[in-house]
């Protein structure tokens, strides 16, 4: 719900104010990025389903745009644009609308237009303590406002792709995992796929060409798959070149030839997921399950443990917050540590504000590599409504 | 007149024929008012109906907004435009006709990729070697977005494409496409192939009544008339 009349608005804006001025004091840089932003990105980045929760449309040049669904990627892009690639830092903050089609409908907690109040840091050497120092200023902020209380979620997916690359298993197989990371049900899937049945899929290949193809040098592959297309008299249709297709058919026969996936290990993955816990306790969990399978993690469980220290000597208190692995997984850019923030009387379905590590990000933006970056953002009409709640 | 029960015809084609050929049979004779192109007709049989001749996609939108009360349009074109189509229509009735599968496919000679979950797998792959994601032709926008969501494919661009979408592969437009097909010739013609898993719906013509339409007693009584009319003449 944006504001509608000006006592709303004004009381807005009067928050905005608080939220800005704790953000700019802690060093961070005011910025207004556009509005109205290129499709591309967000469609690189979140994919099609982007048109179906968004508002996409094309300008009379036909170049698709949309009405910015979050100010998160507007600020990656403007960073870049001032030229300041992978060696630069950039502290920003912004507040201003962003948009999202609600498929349920729009209602009062999950509004179409709404204004979103942030912070985002890019570059850095300590992790860590950069996201012990953008989760306290979050905090500070909204207790600025008058927020009383709270509760914290944690996740953290560097702990995910740990437990992932510390697994024996052929290195396409991690690659393949990793890829199918961000969308749980593929991922079962192709666990599943992995324990049970690795050779199945070879079963599709022609018996004469899986039987060229076994026998001769993996050089040849591409010269063999292009005659067995020429005999079958199949039209080579499209961009994909027959080397393409012959490297790919050789995955297949090689994933045929390995051990399926150990139970235990599929087992692991699945325990992984399934941890959910008080911050400090979920550490302890973890520990526990990792070495009980002869597994090392440390180095992340160390990273963990050692955020949770800089939270406690920043003033978070952690000793409420809840821990999931699975947390943040549905959240298409994050790669890191990500929290949220909720109150019981919205519920943890619309959080009053979020945020995370998302080092993937600008180099989807257009930065020539991966940089640390990480931020958060407040919905600035769910955090008026619970105060005014609160005061009432 | 506001009684009238409002049905809505394919106007041209195939549809439209085989529409006013079942209707027919089950002793419902559709007139078209003025000249053969006109674009209102009536029942000869009954009293309270008024047909009007519109493009079978155009006709998920009549009954959507309910500017129609009946009609007779694929399935297709109803899960296509009409998003959460089960609470704003009723699919009365399969009509026998009109036959059509919407379905995924890829060129032939993609050896490696059978099913959908071959096509994640490669996608990213393909992105590294070409600097693009898999471009999909469709006019099916919103089953394609939500048959490859629910298969857990996410890396493709969607290219509109409203004719011929099955020459894109081969003109370098698209790398897959999504579109109907009857008995798969124009595919093979076109060096592409369906994918194993990839029959999106099995669509056929359907009687499809609007929830959003003003039903009165009187309208209901046509409905009536018409659907014990039609179980009494079996599909064919």
């Amino acid at each position: 719900m944006v504001a509608e009349t000006a006592r709303e608005f004004e009381a807005l804006e009067a928050q905005a104010q608080i939220l800005m001025g704790v953000f700019t004091k802690a060093g961070h840089q005011a910025v207004a990025p556009a509005i109205v932003q290129p499709a591309d990105v967000y469609l690189d980045v979140i994919g099609e389903s982007l048109r179906s929760r968004s508002y996409v449309f094309s300008d009379p040049e036909g170049e698709e745009l949309c009405l910015r669904p979050d100010l998160t990627v507007p600020t990656c892009r403007l960073h870049i644009e001032r030229g300041e690639n992978g060696d630069s830092n950039g502290r920003y903050c912004y507040n201003g609308p962003a948009f999202r089609f609600q498929t349920a409908g729009a209602s009062t907690a999950h509004p179409r237009e709404f204004r979103q109040a942030g912070i985002e840091s890019f570059g850095g050497e300590d992790l860590e303590l950069a996201e012990a120092e953008t989760l306290a200023l979050t905090i500070e902020a909204l207790r600025e406002t008058g927020l009383q209380e709270w509760k914290l979620q944690f996740g953290d997916l560097g702990l995910f792709r740990a437990v992932l690359s510390s697994l024996e298993m052929p290195q396409r197989w991690h690659h393949r995992l990793m890829q199918h990371f961000w969308r749980p049900e593929a991922f079962r899937a192709e666990l599943k796929r992995l324990t049970k049945t690795p050779a199945d899929k070879s079963a599709l290949i022609p018996q004469k060409l899986k039987e060229q193809l076994s026998s001769a040098q993996e050089s040849d592959a591409t010269q063999i798959v292009a005659r067995f297309l020429d005999e079958e008299g199949i039209e080579l249709v499209g961009a994909r070149t027959v080397s393409e297709i012959a490297t790919n058919l050789q995955v297949i026969l090689n994933d045929a030839k390995a051990e399926p996936l150990s139970e235990n290990t599929a087992a692991l993955i699945e325990n992984y997921i399934e941890v959910s816990a008080p911050a400090r306790a979920a550490g302890a969990r973890l520990k526990d399950l990792m070495r009980d399978q002869g597994v090392d993690i440390s180095k992340a469980l160390d990273a963990y443990h050692r955020r949770l220290q800089l939270l406690s000597e920043v003033g978070v208190n952690t000793t409420n917050t809840e821990f999931s692995a699975e947390f943040g997984r549905s959240l298409e850019y994050y790669s890191g540590f990500v929290f949220e923030i909720s109150v019981p009387t919205l519920g943890p379905r619309s959080p009053i504000a979020g945020g995370g590590r998302y080092d993937g990000l600008l180099r989807l933006c257009g930065a020539e590599e991966d940089i640390p970056a990480l931020g958060s953002a407040i919905h600035t009409e769910r955090l008026l409504t619970v105060i005014k709640n609160e005061e009432a | 007149m506001s009684d009238r029960l409002k049905l809505a015809l394919p106007s041209k084609g195939r549809l439209m024929g085989l529409s006013i050929d079942l209707l027919a049979r089950a002793g419902l004779n559709v007139k078209k008012n003025g000249d053969e192109r006109g674009y209102r007709g009536e029942v000869l049989e009954l009293d309270n109906i008024e047909v009007v001749f519109i493009s079978a996609s155009e006709i998920a939108w009549y009954l959507k907004t309910g500017k129609v009360h009946l009609g007779i349009t694929g399935e297709d074109l109803i899960c296509e435009h009409i998003a959460d189509y089960k609470t704003r229509v009723d699919i009365i009735k399969p009509l026998g006709f009109g036959f059509a599968d919407v379905i995924v496919a890829v060129p032939d000679a993609w050896l490696d990729v059978r099913t959908m979950a071959d096509l994640i797998e490669i996608a990213e792959q393909f992105r590294t070697e070409h600097g693009r994601w898999f471009r999909v032709a469709t006019k099916y926008m919103n089953l394609t977005r939500t048959f490859f969501t629910n298969a857990g494919f996410t890396d493709y661009r969607i290219v509109e494409s409203l004719g011929a979408t099955e020459g894109t592969p081969a003109s370098g437009t698209a790398d897959i496409i999504v579109d109907i097909t009857t008995t798969g010739a124009t595919l093979r013609a076109n060096g592409l192939r369906v994918l194993d898993d990839g029959v999106i719906l099995k669509s056929q013509a359907n009687l499809v009544a609007s929830h959003a339409a003003s039903w009165t007693p009187q309208t209901r009584q046509v409905l009536n008339e018409i659907i014990s009319r039609l179980e009494a003449e079996p599909a064919t």
